[in-house]
């Protein structure tokens, strides 16, 4: 209270100082990382793990800070998808409002699931979302512009505000770090915003927020929201990288593997779904031709991560550093 | 022919039929995960997978040892079941202290797990399987042909779930079980031994979805996905029905099943997503579910 007057800062203050210090410096290091990756790695493969990076730290708002876990999160990633590649492809949108438009479309539909999915808690909350996105992927399945089991294939690119043409890889490179650091940077400031706070609050005492006033259904719903519009975001990029939208971003394994990236980066963590993304989207890449032995080896981590090593990788880094991460 | 509402009775009641079978196999296996989530308060993502494991383990009996489908239905669940109980006592049974969506998170690992395993032996294409000799053929009914195996199914599905209920709701074990449920500290101070319990419990509920997994054997291929997508509708099924009662998740399996037999003639579009509809529905209206307890 009396932090101004007082010539001595707080030692919350000091804390939030230092934490913020460590990530002003995890946060360079990896764009400097992004910014140099591809004069080494495939472009298109770093723009793919960007895209799942910024899925799986839209899924972490939710599960990480508010602690809902939803199984159902491929369906804003799906869904966006094929309402960019149609905007693109059928409509001949610019990037930019295709995008803009598959990640509207992913905020109407968190909306309507989340007034549904809030209604209840724990492993209810879990089921519903994994019901309502199956109910996505049959629509998707049957609907007419879909393309059903081939997807919309040949997304056009396009200019980029009608000028920049993307089809070359690096100047799509430069588009989807932009994309991805800006989700990041607001996912980040959701994270330490006061709105935040309340969110981790309903995870730790629900019903303690609510005696101190806090509407929680609202905080709730506003965090699948944002944390459904972002995965919608990253769907959009998504199909304009691989210039396909298909069944697979709507199908749950794909709400499992997002929950699976962000349990073996770290719940919770400021970094971990982005390093978690990164090393699952390697593995897939170098074992996709071991067939079903991949989803073995996923369910294997989830295993060994849910017995053993809670935390994830970053947490347990951040851990052992003593440092939040 | 006959008509209803501009349907060919033919039709109608074959639909219908095949509603009611949906609806054994949907009541079967929430039946499991209800029990399952009364007493170790997690969902069984895994029971799927494990209803898979029931019909690959008739299948193989069947044609590696020429065991036939009457000692599968006795074998298999028992077999699936003590592989549900080293994963309680293993697995399980290491996580109860911690938020319950680990289970969750554990189950859904080992689903992946079995079914990966399973597709990389036998691919993914489905297997058949004999309907046994002592129930091919069916009855004319005058309005419809009903072949005996889907009868059996009916009727022993029924039986199954009601023997569940009996056991649970009428019997000295039964009362353990829900007093155990209800404050599992008490019951262990009274002399029960929880945690064992607890395994057989899990155990139980694996072994009815194996069951279910060899009566849908000769019904639906035998293929290592059977049950990946099914479980989810069973999900759907239990938030429809709540998991308070067991009477009501049986009660809930089965109608759902005629509903979605019933939307096939009418609107067949939406036959897949019906049941999807239905649960928003009940959320907006009775968010803990028809038979839920509202808390």
């Amino acid at each position: 209270m009396t932090d101004r007057a007082s010539p001595v800062p707080s030692a919350a203050a000091l804390k939030r100082a230092a934490e913020l210090r460590v990530h002003r410096t995890a946060f360079i290091v990896m764009t400097v990382i992004l910014v140099v990756a591809p004069a080494v790695v495939y472009p298109v493969f770093m723009m793919k793990v960007m895209c799942f990076a910024l899925f799986a730290c839209a899924f972490n708002l939710l599960i990480g800070f508010g602690g809902l876990l939803s199984f159902g999160h491929a369906m804003f990633l799906g869904s966006a998808g094929y309402a960019s590649a149609h905007a693109a492809k059928v409509w001949g949108l610019t990037p930019e409002l295709a995008i803009l438009f598959g990640t509207g479309c992913a905020a109407l539909l968190s909306l309507g699931a989340g007034l549904l999915a809030i209604r209840r808690q724990g492993i209810y909350f879990a089921m519903i979302t994994l019901a309502l996105a199956q109910m996505v992927y049959f629509f998707s399945l049957q609907a007419p512009f879909t393309g059903g089991e081939d997807g919309i294939q040949g997304v056009p690119r396009g200019k980029l505000f009608g000028l920049i043409g993307l089809d070359n890889q690096l100047v799509m490179y430069a588009f989807v770090l932009a994309i991805f650091l800006a989700g990041f940077g607001l996912i980040y400031r959701a994270i330490h915003s006061p709105f935040g706070q309340v969110l981790k609050a309903i995870r730790e005492n629900e019903a303690r927020a609510i005696s101190l006033g806090y509407d929680t259904d609202r905080y709730k719903l506003l965090a699948f929201v944002l944390s459904g519009t972002l995965a919608g975001l990253a769907g959009s990029t998504k199909a304009l990288v691989f210039q396909l939208a298909s069944l697979t971003d709507v199908h749950w394994s794909m709400s499992g593997e997002v929950v699976l990236m962000t349990l073996l980066g770290g719940m919770g963590t400021v970094f971990g779904p982005i390093v978690g993304a990164a090393v699952i989207i390697t593995m897939q890449n170098y074992l996709a031709q071991l067939g079903a032995w991949v989803t073995v080896v996923q369910g294997v981590i989830f295993v060994v991560c849910v017995m053993a090593f809670r935390r994830g990788l970053i947490g347990e880094l951040g851990h052992w550093l003593k440092k939040p991460l | 022919m006959t008509e209803i509402f501009g349907i060919p009775t033919q039709a109608l009641f074959g639909q219908l039929l095949i509603g009611l079978i949906n609806g054994s196999f949907y009541a079967l296996l929430s039946l499991g995960l209800a029990v399952i989530f009364g007493l170790l308060n997690i969902i069984n993502f895994s029971h799927g997978a494990q209803y898979m494991m029931g019909a690959f383990v008739a299948y193989l009996m069947l044609n590696k040892l020429g065991i036939g489908y009457w000692w599968a239905l006795l074998i298999a669940p028992l077999v699936v079941g003590a592989t549900g109980v080293l994963i309680e006592r293993l697995l399980l049974s290491k996580l109860y202290k911690l938020d319950h969506l680990y289970g969750l998170l554990l189950t859904f690992g080992l689903a992946l797990i079995i079914q990966g395993l399973f597709r990389n032996e036998y691919g993914s294409s489905g297997q058949p399987y004999q309907i046994p000799a002592q129930l091919q053929g069916g009855q004319n009914l005058g309005f419809m042909f009903l072949p005996n195996y889907r009868a059996w199914i009916i009727v022993a599905s029924a039986v199954v779930c009601l023997g569940t209920w009996y056991v649970i709701e009428r019997t000295k074990l039964g009362s353990y079980l829900r007093a155990a449920t209800e404050n599992p500290q008490l019951v262990q101070a009274f002399g029960i031994n929880v945690p064992r319990m607890i395994t057989l419990t899990y155990g139980f509920g694996v072994a009815l979805a194996a069951l279910a997994g060899v009566m849908a054997a000769p019904v639906y291929q035998v293929s290592p996905q059977m049950g990946a997508d099914l479980i989810i509708v069973v999900f759907a099924v239990v938030v429809i029905g709540g998991m308070g009662s067991i009477l009501g998740s049986i009660v809930t399996g089965f109608g759902l099943g005629l509903i979605e037999g019933l939307t096939k003639v009418f609107y067949p579009e939406a036959s897949s997503t019906v049941i999807f509809i239905i649960m928003a529905i009940v959320l907006l209206v009775r968010p803990a579910g028809l038979f839920g307890a509202q808390k």
